[in-house]
């Protein structure tokens, strides 16, 4: 009993920490400019299937996943720079609409650059799962959860102690103010958009050896990764966590203890509860205007 | 003066003389072969190779001459594995594309979508799907090249009994190809008696991790084989997982993952699983008194010659469509609809690559179960068992 009731959570966690990490980009950028950046599940293709591809190629694992990470490092740039900036004073809809197509396209590019095939990566350490009281827990799940937590750790310290990140948040909260307090608003927005490349790339790869990678993995997790953020509150990095891994758990448990069929539907009943019941999400912060 | 006239003359009715036999040569109005196919999509891994075997054996056809004199034209359309999109793919072949016939529609769903269509507008119609209900009950204008989940599932259950193996947990996933059969699965162990599915789980078609669901058939009494109907990138996962629970039982898988990009999903994890396959991924292991082996070998080493990959037995499903589809048209001696139909039905002892159809009034699939053959994974490559 206890050692089924562990192995869910294990599976639980594994798959929450991936929520949680694609939540963390959705939050960066919402964070940065309002908008929802549909695109962020392409990020997370981009780092596993470079990184495959390259290391077929024969790069070295750990070349072939920071080669991968500054790919889609540039990629977020270029979707700040050719996308959402010449958009200019577009209301935020418009730049959601303008993501989603981006989305479009770079799953189209990928298509023809790798073909539709799954492919595998393998696990970074050993491939011998790891026994405790009687579950197992894959040795990547490690992985995923270490790197979740140094990224988050990282995020928060650079939100609130870096100039970069208070220069973030003070576009997020009024853009023409932050302009004329002297930031470069264009330049944080790309920041932002970078920055959560590169969140979203990462994440693909550690997760990319549990759930292989094809060109299209980004619209499912991505999806699950935005619902993850908006039970947590758009916009909050702890959010963020909590609703990834909220959201995992839930869907293990009922997985294993009523039946898969309604894992979809338990998770989408969650969101529905948390927003009935707290519009901001769990961690969503109360809008306060200073005018 | 009047000799360069008449040599110009001469010359000019050569020239018209030519450009009418050659006119008349491209009147003969092509055979158009319909087809809706998953190219993209969580199913283009039967669409891609689906489509690219079509395309190749269409042109091989044109050079060689074409069929009854005439080229073949091949009209295609992805449906992203949608069925909805099928449907209106297949209302757009029949009503403005005015094609002879469809072979088409990579999965249960899309086929199904577009049966009633078909039936409706009476076109022959050849699906490269493989659930049962395709051709059970027979639908008069339907007719399928895979082998149905049904004799999968039969295929699966004698091998189990034959090692005493009797207890069954199944997992499925809840797309259609896993969900038809789990149902085939259960009836089939229902009707042998001696058989008994005692733990049945089922897994999303997206889901990334079914520890949970192996967890709880490990968890129940007496299991003493798993078996997992499902298609995708799911059964990988399933396999994978099933080696970090460090499962000991005897692990089965159906159809729906035969082929060689299963193994490099699967990895090390797939040792010692055994499945029913096309003889296509064992085709040097194949007997030389076995008719299949020199079609399948030629059509194995013709598709990874101009693809530059490995081949699938989903695209041996087209391949035996687009040939049964040409074996009827000659036999009818026209695209008559009627007649292709009839031609069909009664094709008898074709060797194709999936097996040996013998098609009939009662039987529109034309295989038994035997054409699926028993494979083991052993040091991560497919061996003949059975």
């Amino acid at each position: 009993m206890f050692s089924e009731f562990l192995q869910y959570l294990f599976t639980g966690i594994t798959i929450g920490a991936t929520y949680a990490l694609i939540a963390l980009g959705f939050t960066l950028i919402y964070n940065a400019s309002h908008v929802i950046n549909f695109a962020q599940g392409e990020f997370l293709m981009i780092g596993g299937m470079a990184t495959v591809s390259l290391m077929s190629m024969g790069v070295p694992m750990l070349l072939a996943i920071v080669l991968a990470v500054v790919l889609a490092g540039v990629m977020g740039i270029a979707l700040q720079r050719l996308a959402i900036a010449p958009a200019k004073d577009a209301n935020v809809v418009t730049l959601i609409i303008i993501t989603i197509g981006a989305s479009i396209f770079i799953r189209g590019l990928a298509q023809l650059v790798w073909g539709k095939e799954f492919h595998v990566m393998p696990n970074f350490s050993s491939d011998e799962p790891i026994q405790i009281f009687g579950a197992v827990l894959n040795s990547q799940s490690l992985w995923v959860l270490g790197v979740g937590a140094v990224l988050v750790a990282i995020l928060v310290y650079f939100f609130t102690r870096t100039m970069t990140g208070k220069a973030i948040l003070a576009t997020s909260m009024n853009k023409d103010a932050a302009r004329l307090v002297g930031i470069r608003t264009q330049m944080v927005l790309m920041l932002a958009f970078m920055v959560s490349a590169l969140l979203g790339s990462i994440a693909g790869i550690v997760v990319a050896p549990i759930t292989f990678t094809s060109y299209d993995i980004g619209i499912i997790l991505g999806l699950k990764g935005f619902v993850a953020a908006a039970i947590g509150g758009l916009g909050s990095g702890v959010g963020a966590v909590v609703g990834g891994l909220a959201l995992g758990v839930v869907e293990a448990m009922t997985a294993g203890y009523l039946s898969s069929d309604y894992k979809d539907a338990v998770a989408f009943s969650m969101i529905l509860l948390v927003l009935f019941f707290m519009p901001r999400g769990l961690f969503g912060a109360k809008v306060v205007e200073r005018v | 003066m009047n000799g360069t006239l008449s040599y110009y003359t001469k010359k000019f009715l050569a020239i018209t003389a030519a450009v009418l036999v050659a006119m008349s040569a491209q009147a003969a109005d092509p055979i158009r072969i319909g087809s809706f196919l998953s190219v993209t999509g969580p199913a283009s891994f039967l669409g891609d190779p689906e489509l690219k075997t079509l395309e190749m054996y269409v042109e091989k056809i044109n050079e060689e001459g074409g069929v009854l004199g005439r080229q073949l034209e091949l009209i295609h359309y992805d449906d992203a594995g949608n069925a909805s999109k099928a449907r209106n793919f297949a209302s757009r072949l029949i009503r403005s594309d005015r094609v002879d016939i469809i072979v088409g529609g990579s999965t249960t769903g899309a086929t199904m979508a577009a049966v009633p269509l078909i039936e409706q507008a009476q076109i022959p119609f050849i699906s490269l799907a493989g659930a049962t209900v395709i051709t059970t009950p027979v639908k008069k204008w339907v007719f399928k090249t895979p082998q149905s989940d049904r004799m999968a599932a039969e295929r699966i259950l004698s091998d189990m009994e034959s090692r005493g193996l009797t207890k069954i947990g199944l997992i499925s996933g809840t797309g259609g190809f896993g969900s038809s059969g789990r149902e085939q699965t259960i009836a089939v162990a229902r009707e042998m008696g001696n058989i008994e599915v005692v733990a049945d789980e089922t897994y999303g078609v997206s889901d990334t991790d079914m520890t949970a669901q192996l967890t709880n058939i490990r968890g129940t009494d007496d299991v003493q084989t798993i078996l997992n109907f499902g298609f995708g990138q799911g059964p990988a996962i399933v396999t994978r997982n099933y080696a970090q629970l460090g499962i000991d039982l005897p692990f089965y898988q159906s159809h729906g993952v035969a082929s060689d990009s299963f193994l490099e999903l699967a990895g090390d994890s797939a040792e010692g699983l055994r499945l029913p396959a096309s003889p296509l991924l064992v085709p040097d292991s194949l007997p030389d008194s076995d008719p299949q082996k020199a079609v399948v070998q030629a059509y194995k080493s013709e598709y990874e010659a101009r693809w530059d990959s490995k081949v699938s037995t989903f695209g041996g499903y087209a391949y035996d469509g687009l040939r049964l589809a040409v074996k009827a048209i000659e036999t009818a001696g026209s695209t008559d609809k009627a007649a292709v139909r009839e031609a069909l039905e009664n094709i008898q002892g074709h060797v194709g690559v999936t097996g040996t159809f013998n098609m009939s009034p009662d039987d529109h699939n034309g295989l038994t179960a035997e054409s699926f053959r028993i494979l083991e994974v052993k040091d991560g490559s497919w061996t003949l068992v059975d």
